[in-house]
């Protein structure tokens, strides 16, 4: 056992538990004071539930032996599990150094679908969300993509750290939890962003923390570490570049959230790829990334459709260009630039097959939620108005009275 | 001249200021404050989320414009439609106070008065 690859995998899963709270604060900072730490919570509040659904039967669904479509029950409470044997992942780490470094992808994927909801949806149907989503969405998926015996593993899908499974998989959860909570009040009036630093300070901690997501998911500390530490910083680089300079055509500025926002982007598209592309490779992607992502928020605004912090357009859009561009740019002459369409064949069945499933069966879950008495997926108008930090969390962000 | 002050709940600002633009208002400012009417207050957290306690000071809204004085019925009975919670209204809807205003002077141009509305 290598000593170095599980120092490594320790770090790498601090570093992409630490992109939760980063995904806070680039959300926080982005809706109005009001709901500040309702938005926040959305995210650390899925560090303890994700994390409890996972050790009990989240990562027994996703990688046990289950057959092509989900695992079993043979790991609940990651019995069996191995902290030093290597039977389940035959990987260069013990058993459970891959279910520990698994589980942060857990927690972050639906911390993601979040910005579409935020500033209105109900906080306890929330947590009974984040539970069933893990469950029924998110495992499942992981283990078509991610498992031995996953059907997307086998069909030959390459998706190097969590293209189809983390980011389109969120993207599309979002746009049917979007459009099931339905539009925020007055936002037609246009929301503007309450704590711009907050979005940088999000987004530069979701940086650093996607080298562990990226870098880690070889499983090792070795070149392809390296080499996918170097392509997703290039991406995440030059889809910001893109991003401020499409900016500043459009309106005349350079807009620090849509530098913040142009990164992330970045860093989304890259993820698939982040194993199989060179730097060339990821300059294209990192472009692609930067032209679509943006003009996807631009169209998504004209449409009026809210998801609150442009989810689908991000991440949803940024994971399919990411998911098709690894078929593209893949090296060692099995990308399509090389005159070979296979991977990008099996990679865009990946696409669709996730795209279906993850907003057929989000949208039954919501459904469900939204009738069970007593739960329901808005918050009611006036805690809406007065703000939900107040209404269901009974803290303010700002407390500026003075008066006690 | 009149100056009407109106301490509105915060999330009743953009009715409001929309309002009296409608009603025809040259211009507006608000100031976010903190104070206590009737209301009850705002009861939050204290002890590491185990206790609360209720703060007596709640945030509200004061926007102030200066009209002429044959607009006032107008702008008021606008604020009062804009700041309103429902049909009946809620306690903590807030309050309108109006005052003489005896000068009003544009500092760009040096007008005076109605000129300067």
């Amino acid at each position: 056992m290598d000593s170095g690859s599980i120092a490594w995998m320790l770090v790498a899963s601090a570093l992409v538990l630490f992109m939760v709270p980063g995904l806070a604060f680039f959300y926080g900072g982005l809706v109005r004071g009001k709901n500040a730490i309702n938005t926040i919570m959305y995210s650390f509040v899925a560090m303890g539930v994700v994390s409890v659904v996972w050790v009990l039967w989240g990562y027994s669904l996703a990688f046990g032996e289950g057959g092509p479509f989900i695992g079993n029950f043979d790991f609940l409470g990651l019995k069996d599990v191995s902290a030093t044997g290597t039977d389940i992942h035959g990987a260069g780490v013990p058993d459970l150094g891959v279910a520990i470094f698994q589980m942060m992808f857990a927690i972050i994927t639906p911390a993601l679908i979040t910005g579409a909801i935020a500033e209105r949806f109900k906080f306890t149907t929330y947590l009974i969300f984040l539970v069933l989503w893990v469950t029924f969405v998110y495992a499942p998926i992981a283990h078509w993509v991610w498992a031995g015996d996953g059907w997307l593993f086998e069909l030959g899908t390459l998706d190097f750290a969590g293209g189809t499974v983390v980011h389109i998989n969120a993207g599309v959860a979002a746009v049917a939890a979007a459009w099931l909570v339905g539009k925020r009040r007055g936002v037609d009036r246009g929301v503007e962003p309450h704590n711009v630093p907050f979005v940088i300070l999000g987004a530069s901690i979701l940086w650093f923390g996607w080298f562990g997501f990226n870098a880690g998911s070889g499983l090792a500390s070795d070149g392809l570490a390296i080499s996918a530490f170097l392509v997703t910083n290039t991406a995440a680089a030059m889809a910001l570049v893109v991003w401020v300079i499409l900016g500043h055509i459009h309106t005349g500025k350079m807009s620090a959230v849509g530098a913040a926002t142009g990164a992330v982007a970045g860093l989304v598209a890259i993820t698939p790829a982040s194993g199989f592309v060179g730097p060339m490779g990821a300059i294209a992607i990192g472009l692609g990334a930067g032209v679509l992502t943006f003009y996807a928020v631009r169209i998504r605004h004209k449409f009026g459709f809210d998801d609150a912090l442009e989810v689908m357009a991000v991440h949803g859009i940024g994971g399919i260009w990411g998911a098709l561009a690894t078929g593209i740019f893949v090296v060692g002459g099995i990308g399509l630039i090389d005159g070979d369409a296979k991977v990008l064949g099996y990679n865009a069945v990946a696409v669709l097959s996730t795209i279906a499933y993850s907003f057929v069966v989000t949208f039954v879950i919501l459904k469900i939620l939204d009738v069970i008495p007593g739960l329901g997926l808005r918050a009611d108008d006036a805690a809406e108005d007065a703000g939900l930090d107040v209404s269901l969390h009974g803290e303010r962000a700002y407390v500026g009275d003075g008066a006690d | 001249m009149i100056k009407i002050e109106a301490v509105v709940r915060p999330e009743r600002v953009n009715p409001v200021v929309d309002a009296l633009i409608d009603a025809g208002c040259g211009g507006y400012h608000v100031a976010n404050v903190s104070g206590k009417g009737t209301q009850q207050g705002v009861e939050v957290f204290t002890g590491r989320g185990a206790t609360t306690t209720t703060r007596a000071a709640l945030p509200k809204s004061i926007i102030t414009t200066v009209v002429s004085a044959s607009m006032k019925d107008a702008v008021v009975n606008a604020i009062i439609e804009a700041a309103k919670s429902g049909e009946e209204g809620q306690i903590g809807d807030g309050k309108i106070f109006v005052s003489p205003v005896s000068e009003v002077i544009r500092v760009r141009t040096g007008e005076r008065d109605s000129a300067a509305l």
